[in-house]
């Protein structure tokens, strides 16, 4: 299993750099990980983190339509908060595993 | 990732034909390219159209004759050609495909063209499908951003790392 260190901390990760120990995720992580990905974190950011952490803690399936009813963030919204690839993105921020969904 | 040099950077789907699963092949292939960020075109031909006009696209339907592969919902065994003369088991099976779906998180196509379109896809009709089918560009859903020719469609999909591709 890989390793990374972010904000002074180690942490494990998958071969792709997503988390495997979502408890091992704090705030100053994600601020670090999402430089990485281009990303400056705010206080709209943080609320969508937290709510994909809880979906994914609830064993939910995440999908791009479960982002869109969550009453968090709307899917545009969302799009912009993380542009390019925003599931795969924000997952990997919020410390929780890639989703496997399609849609 | 087999090949990261070449990525594909945009997607031009062809959708014509109007079965559940046509329409759908079409919408979770741009959709699930917007998601990964990539650019995408879905243009809708020919009876594709059954996806894009708004008195339509409510409840599309499958095909229970002349689909092999049609099953006995909970029998697992192939549907005999003649059941599917039966009033209404055309409806009636395709309101429970479209019912497994939603369980799956599958969106109605309208509300599936609402997350696409919020990504950032775009959605094309084509001018000749149109004229045969008689429609109007005012009964098509106001995902659509435009009604092409087919020379006008090849100008969308122009660009390195592009690729065609009809479902």
């Amino acid at each position: 299993m890989a390793t990374k260190t972010y904000a002074g901390e180690t942490v494990n990760v998958n071969e792709e750099g997503y988390f495997t120990e979502p408890s091992q995720w704090n705030k100053e992580i994600a601020k670090e990980i999402a430089k990485e990905e281009g990303i400056d974190l705010n206080d709209q950011h943080f609320q969508v983190l937290e709510m994909l952490r809880e979906k994914n803690e609830a064993g939910e399936n995440l999908s791009i339509r479960g982002i869109n009813k969550s009453g968090v963030v709307d899917v545009k919204t969302f799009y912009q908060l993380f542009p390019g690839a925003p599931l795969k993105k924000a997952t990997k921020i919020a410390g929780i595993p890639k989703p496997a969904s399609c849609v | 990732m087999s090949d990261n040099k070449h990525p594909i950077k945009k997607v031009n789907i062809i959708c014509a034909k109007g079965n559940i699963e046509d329409i759908y092949a079409s919408l979770v292939m741009g959709n699930g390219a917007v998601m990964e960020g990539i650019e995408a075109n879905l243009f809708f031909t020919f009876f594709g159209l059954e996806g894009i006009v708004k008195k339509w696209m409510k409840k599309p339907h499958t095909a229970v004759i002349g689909n092999p592969a049609m099953r006995m919902p909970g029998l697992g065994t192939r549907m005999p050609t003649l059941l599917g003369v039966i009033p209404g088991l055309e409806s009636m099976v395709s309101g429970m495909m479209r019912k497994q779906m939603d369980e799956l998180d599958v969106p109605p196509i309208d509300e599936f063209l609402d997350l696409y379109t919020a990504g950032g896809g775009k959605v094309y009709a084509c001018k000749l499908a149109m004229d045969m089918f008689k429609i109007k560009e005012e009964e098509l859903t106001d995902h659509v951003s435009g009604v092409l020719t087919i020379g006008e469609f090849y100008e969308h999909a122009g660009g390195e790392g592009s690729q065609i591709i009809f479902t």
